[in-house]
């Protein structure tokens, strides 16, 4: 019954005997005990289990833990192991989350554009930005802080 | 001022604040921005950890006949299967409607019969299904009207035993379970006095709040039978009340349960009050020792939580050619859904204030409580003041345009000030309502055309007034503790919550500002009902105003101590000394300069070698003394039910796609009067998050049911609240500073204020652009384009 998996997540290394219906998500919070990607609609509409996935985003409720076979996974607790990166930076000096539950996946959103684009557009921002919902900011000061990351030398 | 400055004058010193009125950075900023914040679904229980999930009711009205729980509990992993059998208690904050699971009758379609425990949520879910209930079909009414007429569904036979707080007036054998009346001055002689009388119906639907978070409980009777819960929630000490009426027949009471709220991923009303926590706390008990965890899934967030309120609202105001309002007359039908336990207070707040924050001589507002067969209704963020705020706030500007009148001028004609009568008779507190109306009207360039940013648009503008007051016991209170550590660093301890707004911050500073010591060196706790002290919920906007003054009391407690002990060890006179940059200085001594950290625990050294003082703590409280709901029945004439209230004004550029309907907004501009903003860069987050909440009810949202009662629209699909697509293009947050006399620096509440006047705004601007004048909410592009097209008025209801 048991699928035996390797991944990585933020860099270390998990050997892991799977259902085959645990979703990412499962997996990471459950499995792993990375918690800040967050159970908030199980259908892929609200964005807060983001995480990226080879570098790319995904709605780690809509992915299977089988699939992640192989693969890098970071989480927010990845992006700041290090110390805070420039874009976390920006989100604390520009308020950008108020109760900062869909913070994880927006932050990653954000991480995702700027390695793409480093010197992103408004439009551009709030397109990478569109699928992490956020019922408390009014999505302004995550805009902002965005662009003010990619502002940066 | 003479030379020594005494240290309550520099308390007072409003013009010489060095961390409250300043931006600071968020307390918990660093927890949230790294992933570290700790929610109730991250905390990790063990391998003893069992999952419940919920039977529910598919019919809106039904009799339980019989249920049957055999095959469920012989499923593998199956722990227990309960049922209201096993649990006949009642509960409810404000009226005991509710029981926690449905006992004899269903009332709505998603209410819970029983509930299955097992090892883990699949297994919990799949013999939840096997539960076989037999209902025996009731006819249903989900209509506020239809619930009024006398050969209507009775819901609640039972409704004369309900205990419930001493303001309601329940209305035994009908559907209504409150009748909140507030009558003042000659009505008939203000109706005849006026030259022009406008009366419209004004229709309401009911709204999610939409937090991010759903709600999730996990809780755990001990052995020993201790009851531990812990719950995303607005309210840990209302919650451990109710948990204690409720479980009184399991012979525990409040020493026996502790209520642990760790962060909360937004609340907006929805997470106040007891919903589905109740669930947990029962179900622990029938499974002693083992932690039992209820999360509800995103369709049970919309179908089984409060919901805001629907509302029918009858609305009648005269005035006069010289544009004095003379008369008005308010009657609000709220569908409160199938238990008002917490929801009949919105009504009860809504029949209060129903005028809004204009000056009349003659009122009269009715507010109706009335049961339906749709989920309970209860608070969301405006606690019926946007409910009634759509329809008042479009009265007036149509008022005004009858009369001939700019809207705004006759706005400002009639706009409240200190002193003037409110409606329940007691007398308005300071207010900067006319300086927020100017700041608007200018932001939004009010009166001058504006071109469309693309051919063939049509732009639009809008200006809408709001107010509102905390809804509360009167003697809803706030307390706070605080205890020094070995370096300086301070541990605040508060039962309010922070749910996003700030609320910690905001805290911080106000200890910051008292104790000179910055904000990011004091630590402020989330609650937990055995270690922080008391505060009655995080809800009414209210925790700045009352738990600030709480926990500026326990912070001049803490000071007063510490001149005490430099008194006792220097001979300086206590009047003589001050705090400032984490040291004790003294106003006769200009080199006497004692560092915080050297003594706040350790102590002062005497030159025997004794040691004075030792480690400071303070506490303090906040309840306000002067607040009464004692009034007549009959006029809500006596009381002092509200203890202030927050004004403001909201305005609106809008670009119209007749074809389309499509509506962007160009610019929004908000100004709320809020005392003094203890952190503007907070203020103005409330404003931004608050005003595309408020613009979300209007343009996009609304909770849509089928005949049978069933809610189409649970999932962010079909229910579409915005994304970062759609937000103004420009948002104009206004600050007035017009200080509340009894609030922390000044300060009062703002949180729920920055959506009220939304929606009328919207309505307003619509119909400057295209001619049509909305009465129902929302309008949505698809209803703008409909009318466009068919040019007809939309709304124009036939009276029932």
């Amino acid at each position: 019954m048991g699928h035996r998996i390797t991944l990585r997540v933020n860099r270390e290394r998990w050997d892991l005997d799977l259902d085959p219906a645990e979703t990412l998500l499962e997996v990471l919070r459950g499995r792993v005990g990375v918690k800040s990607p967050k159970v908030g609609c199980e259908r892929g509409d609200c964005g807060s289990c983001t995480v990226l996935l080879n570098g790319q985003t995904v709605r780690s409720c809509l992915v299977l833990g089988v699939e992640a076979d192989g693969a890098e996974i970071t989480t927010l607790e990845g992006i700041g192991a290090d110390g805070l990166a420039p874009v976390q930076r920006s989100f604390l000096e520009h308020n950008s989350f108020q109760c900062g539950f869909c913070a994880p996946g927006v932050v990653l959103s954000a991480v995702e554009l700027l390695a793409e684009h480093p010197h992103p557009t408004r439009h551009q921002v709030q397109e990478a930005i569109a699928g992490n919902l956020c019922r408390c900011t009014g999505y302004e000061p995550i805009i902002q802080a965005v662009l003010a990351a990619g502002e940066e030398p | 001022m003479s030379g020594t400055v005494g240290r309550a004058d520099r308390a007072n010193a409003m013009e010489d604040l060095r961390h409250v009125g300043r931006p600071e950075v968020r307390i918990d900023g660093l927890d949230k921005v790294t992933g570290a914040a700790v929610f109730v679904d991250d905390l990790d229980f063990g391998p003893d950890l069992l999952h419940a999930a919920v039977v529910e009711s598919p019919h809106a009205h039904a009799r339980i006949v019989s249920i049957d729980t055999a095959a469920a509990a012989t499923v593998p992993g199956v722990v227990k299967v309960v049922t209201g059998d096993d649990f006949p208690f009642t509960f409810g904050l404000y009226m005991q409607d509710r029981q926690v699971f449905a006992r004899d009758v269903v009332r709505f379609v998603g209410e819970q019969v029983a509930a299955v425990i097992a090892r883990d949520p699949r297994t919990a879910r799949e013999a939840a299904r096997l539960v076989r209930v037999e209902y025996q079909e009731r006819r249903a009414v989900f209509d506020p009207l239809e619930a009024l007429a006398p050969e209507a569904p009775l819901l609640h036979p039972g409704l004369g035993d309900y205990p419930h707080v001493p303001w309601f007036f329940p209305e035994p054998d009908s559907n209504v379970a409150h009748r909140r009346r507030t009558v003042r001055g000659d009505l008939e002689a203000g109706f005849a006095a006026a030259d022009v009388v406008l009366e419209d119906t004004y229709r309401v639907p009911r709204y999610a709040h939409c937090a991010i978070e759903p709600h999730v409980v996990v809780a755990r009777q001990d052995h020993a039978g201790r009851l531990t819960v812990w719950s995303a929630s607005q309210s840990p000490y209302t919650q451990r009340h109710v948990f204690a009426q409720a479980l009184e027949p399991l012979g525990l009471s409040h020493q026996d349960i502790r209520v642990v709220t760790p962060y909360v991923g937004g609340g907006f009303g929805g997470k106040a009050g007891v919903s589905m926590e109740i669930l947990g706390a029962v179900l622990a008990t029938a499974v002693r020792g083992h932690p039992v965890k209820l999360r509800w899934t995103r369709e049970q967030e919309f179908y089984n939580t409060y919901q805001r309120q629907g509302l029918v609202a009858r609305l009648k105001v005269g005035a006069r050619r010289d544009g004095t309002i003379t008369a008005l007359e308010h009657r609000l039908f709220f569908d409160a859904g199938a238990y008002v336990e917490y929801g009949a207070n919105v009504v009860n707040a809504a029949g209060l204030s129903a005028t809004g924050p204009y000056r009349i001589p003659a009122v009269s507002l009715e507010s109706v409580c009335v049961y339906t067969n749709l989920p309970p209704g209860g608070p969301y963020r405006g606690f019926g003041y946007s409910e009634f705020t759509f329809g008042l706030e479009a009265h007036m500007t149509r008022l005004a345009r009858a009369i001939g009148m700019d809207p705004v001028e006759f706005r400002r004609r009639n706009a409240i000030v200190e002193g003037d009568l409110l409606p329940y008779g007691a007398h308005m507190n300071p207010s900067g309502l006319h300086e927020a109306i100017d700041k608007v009207a200018a932001a939004i360039a009010w009166g001058e055309e504006e071109a469309p940013q693309e051919p063939g648009r049509k732009v639009g503008k809008g200006l809408a007034l709001f107010w509102k007051a905390p809804a509360m016991p009167p003697n809803a209170s706030s307390a706070s503790f605080l205890k020094f550590n070995e370096d300086g660093s301070v541990n605040v301890t508060v039962s309010g919550m922070e749910l996003g707004q700030g609320y910690l911050t905001v805290m911080a500073q106000v200890v910051a500002e008292v104790l000179a010591v910055p904000p990011d060196k004091i630590r402020v706790e989330t609650p937990d009902t055995d270690r922080n002290p008391y505060e009655w919920q995080t809800v009414a906007s209210h925790v700045t105003w009352s738990c600030g003054n709480a926990v500026r009391a326990a912070a001049l407690e803490a000071r007063d101590k510490i001149f005490q002990v430099v008194h006792a060890a220097h001979g300086l006179e206590e009047g003589s000394l001050y705090l400032e940059d984490e040291c004790v200085r003294c106003d006769t001594d200009p080199d006497f300069s004692l560092p915080l950290r050297d003594f706040v625990v350790a102590g002062i050294e005497t030159p025997d070698g004794t040691y004075r003082g030792g480690p400071i703590v303070g506490s303090g409280m906040f309840m306000p003394e002067f607040s009464s709901t004692h009034s007549d029945p009959a006029t809500g004439q006596g009381g002092h039910p509200n203890v202030h209230y927050t004004v403001g004004a909201a305005g609106v550029v809008l670009e119209v796609d007749p074809e389309t309907g499509k509506m962007v907004v160009r610019k929004a501009a908000l100004a709320v009067d809020v005392g003094k903003a203890l952190n503007p860069a907070l203020v103005e987050g409330q404003m931004t998050g608050g005003l595309l909440q408020g613009l979300a009810t209007v343009l996009y949202e609304d909770m849509r049911f089928d005949e049978a009662g069933r809610l189409l629209n649970p999932n962010f699909t079909d229910y579409k609240i915005p994304t970062a697509h759609d937000i103004p293009d420009e948002v104009v947050p206004i600050i007035v500073e017009v200080p509340q006399p009894d609030g922390p620096f000044g300060a009062r509440g703002m949180g729920e204020h920055t959506m009220i006047a939304a929606a009328p705004m919207v309505a307003d601007a619509v119909e400057e652009a295209v001619g049509i004048r909305f009465t129902t909410m929302p309008i949505t592009a698809e209803r703008v384009a409909l009318a466009v097209a068919r040019r007809e008025e939309p709304d124009k209801w036939v009276s029932t």
